[in-house]
């Protein structure tokens, strides 16, 4: 799991009113390169939510995100790498997600979360 | 310009579609496209051959390269009804348009054809004599042309080459401006794909969702029923980014092994991995609220429960009451499987262009298949609406006598907002009450399983009243 899916992901267990941003509990972090696409990351910038993409790259081991980020950074190509390596280059291959006001975890395996909720959190 | 266009004589009612929808990529506009199309004298729709009107011959040749369905498009020199005629019309086209591809120096290739029919080279060669009299002064070269003329016509051979008799011969010679790579599919084609799901989708059909999506590198593609990929392997194929969701994890999370699953199909050609794949349930996205309009295209096929079910969270005596929920004991919480229950096609659909409404950009595409009965009797069929949405086409394949899937093609051109889930959500119940019924909770399984009446004639013999040309289901 890319900290970009991380970004887009909530929990959305039943009466949980703020689930984002899903806690990351670490087990075994992975680097995969990825080629750099300048307008899908100029794209994504907009979306994104930076103060959890920040403190989940941190998680992650990676801590050289500033603390805030403007669209005006995008020009600096320094700023475009480290954003494309937190963003897409980061995998959280076996760990969990937790929510945030419940702790439940959802765990993910193989580098796949799973976001299935149980019968009683529908 | 006008120009001619040869079309593959296969899925028909996608190539307009498909043509329209890559005349809209490479112009920049992701709203409907209309082009002018013209057909030759006495030809009927189903014709491979159409004339078509261009902005220029650089357009011409992306769509070409990049269709699936398009095997040529020429500029048209000459046609006419008998071999007289097209030599009249070719001379009389303007010499400022012919010369500079007859001059010295140039190489050339000239390729005969023949829709329907299989030509002899001994014939072949016949008709290249009848082609003497264009002045070529440029060279043969059958490798590597500079440019390639065909000569291509339809016999009038009555009624048996997939055409209505009321096509007439007609011949056409022109010089082609652009070709399409029908190679990818075999690269692509299911038979060697390493892994491989029962509702797999065939790689032609995959390439078409693609391109009715306008899919291009730097976009972001979303398959939320992924299954084994194979929608977004084309989507990928075409540069897009993609990310898939599925609920069935032992599906996105280990396939057959480590050597073969999603992971391994997009490595087996290349391809850049999808940015994500999920377990997630359609009818419960797990996407943060805030989050609205991030994907470019989305592409898939819902399970509509004939070769495969749709399932979602919660039992079936959960959802209808009859039990409370069952409450999982926190020791037994890490590895509890959830239970999960049918998931109607009404309601998936409704779910889907929800989702699609909320998370697509402005201007994105929305494009999936949809099941249609073929019963005489039953009604012509409705498709869905939303109030984000227009729908600019509907191509159908017929998959048996008694059902069939239509591709729909729908465009975000309103900002989703509360007030137009609201509205969304009445649509839904408002189609769901008339049209759906008969749809919902296996009515379509029985539909297309159930044994048919098969009529007995005097002979006792089986046979079918549905007539036998059948151009539109190629």
């Amino acid at each position: 799991m890319r900290l970009l899916t991380h970004n887009m992901l909530s929990s959305n267990i039943k009466g949980v009113t703020n689930g984002f941003p899903l806690r990351i509990e670490v087990e075994k972090v992975v680097e995969k390169e990825v080629d750099l696409n300048m307008d899908f990351l100029r794209n994504m910038f907009a979306k994104i939510e930076w103060k959890a993409l920040v403190e989940a790259s941190r998680t992650m081991g990676y801590s050289e995100l500033p603390d805030d980020a403007e669209s005006s950074m995008l020009d600096s190509d320094e700023f475009l790498r480290k954003f494309h390596h937190a963003l897409l280059e980061l995998h959280l291959e076996e760990g969990a997600l937790v929510c945030p006001e419940t702790g439940r975890k959802f765990p993910v395996n193989k580098g796949i979360p799973n976001m299935l909720l149980h019968e009683d959190e529908v | 310009m006008w120009y001619l266009c040869v079309f593959y004589h296969r899925l028909l009612e996608y190539r307009k579609p498909e043509f329209e929808s890559l005349a809209g990529l490479f112009e920049g506009r992701s709203g409907p496209t209309t082009l002018e199309w013209r057909l030759p004298e006495d030809h009927h729709p189903d014709s491979p051959f159409h004339f078509v009107n261009l902005p220029s011959e650089e357009m011409a040749r992306d769509i070409a390269s990049r269709s699936i369905l398009v095997k040529g498009i020429y500029e048209l020199w000459g046609e006419g009804r008998s071999f007289e005629e097209l030599e009249e019309a070719i001379n009389s086209y303007p010499d400022d348009r012919k010369l500079l591809y007859l001059a010295p120096g140039t190489t050339f290739k000239i390729t005969v054809e023949s829709f329907g029919k299989a030509i002899s080279s001994h014939e072949q060669s016949d008709r290249f004599q009848k082609l003497a009299f264009i002045p070529f002064k440029g060279k043969v070269n059958l490798r590597n042309p500079e440019h390639r003329f065909c000569l291509m016509d339809n016999d009038d051979y009555g009624d048996n080459n997939g055409l209505p008799p009321i096509v007439k011969r007609r011949i056409f010679f022109g010089r082609e401006v652009g070709a399409s790579d029908r190679k990818i599919l075999q690269t692509y084609q299911l038979k060697s794909r390493k892994y491989l799901g029962p509702t797999a989708m065939d790689a032609e059909m995959a390439f078409l969702m693609a391109n009715q999506a306008q899919v291009k590198p730097g976009k972001l593609v979303y398959d939320p029923f992924v299954g084994t990929g194979s929608i977004l392997i084309a989507a990928a194929h075409f540069g897009a980014m993609t990310m898939g969701a599925d609920i069935d994890i032992r599906v996105v999370r280990d396939g057959r092994g480590p050597d073969c699953n999603v992971w391994s199909n997009f490595k087996q050609y290349g391809l850049p991995m999808p940015l994500s794949l999920l377990r997630a349930d359609n009818n419960l996205p797990p996407w943060r609220s805030g989050l609205k309009e991030v994907f470019d295209a989305i592409i898939c096929d819902p399970p509509y429960g004939v070769r495969a079910g749709g399932r979602k969270s919660g039992g079936r005596k959960l959802l209808k009451g009859v039990i409370g929920p069952y409450t999982v004991p926190d020791d037994k919480r890490t590895d509890h499987i959830p239970s999960t229950a049918p998931y109607s096609l009404v309601e998936c659909v409704h779910d889907l262009l929800d989702l699609a409404a909320r998370m697509l950009v402005m201007g994105g595409r929305l494009v999936y298949f949809y099941p249609v009965l073929r019963e005489e009797d039953s009604p012509e069929p409705t498709f869905p609406e939303h109030p984000c949405f227009e729908l600019i086409a509907t191509c159908e394949q017929i998959l048996s006598y008694r059902y069939s899937r239509v591709l729909l093609t729908m465009v975000k051109v309103a900002p989703y907002s509360e007030e137009i889930e609201l509205a969304a959500k009445l649509k839904h119940i408002e189609f769901k009450e008339n049209h759906l019924k008969w749809l919902e909770d296996g009515n379509l399984h029985s539909a297309v399983f159930s044994p048919a009446d098969v009529q007995i004639n005097g002979t006792g013999e089986k046979f079918s009243s549905k007539p036998k040309y059948r151009g539109k289901y190629v």
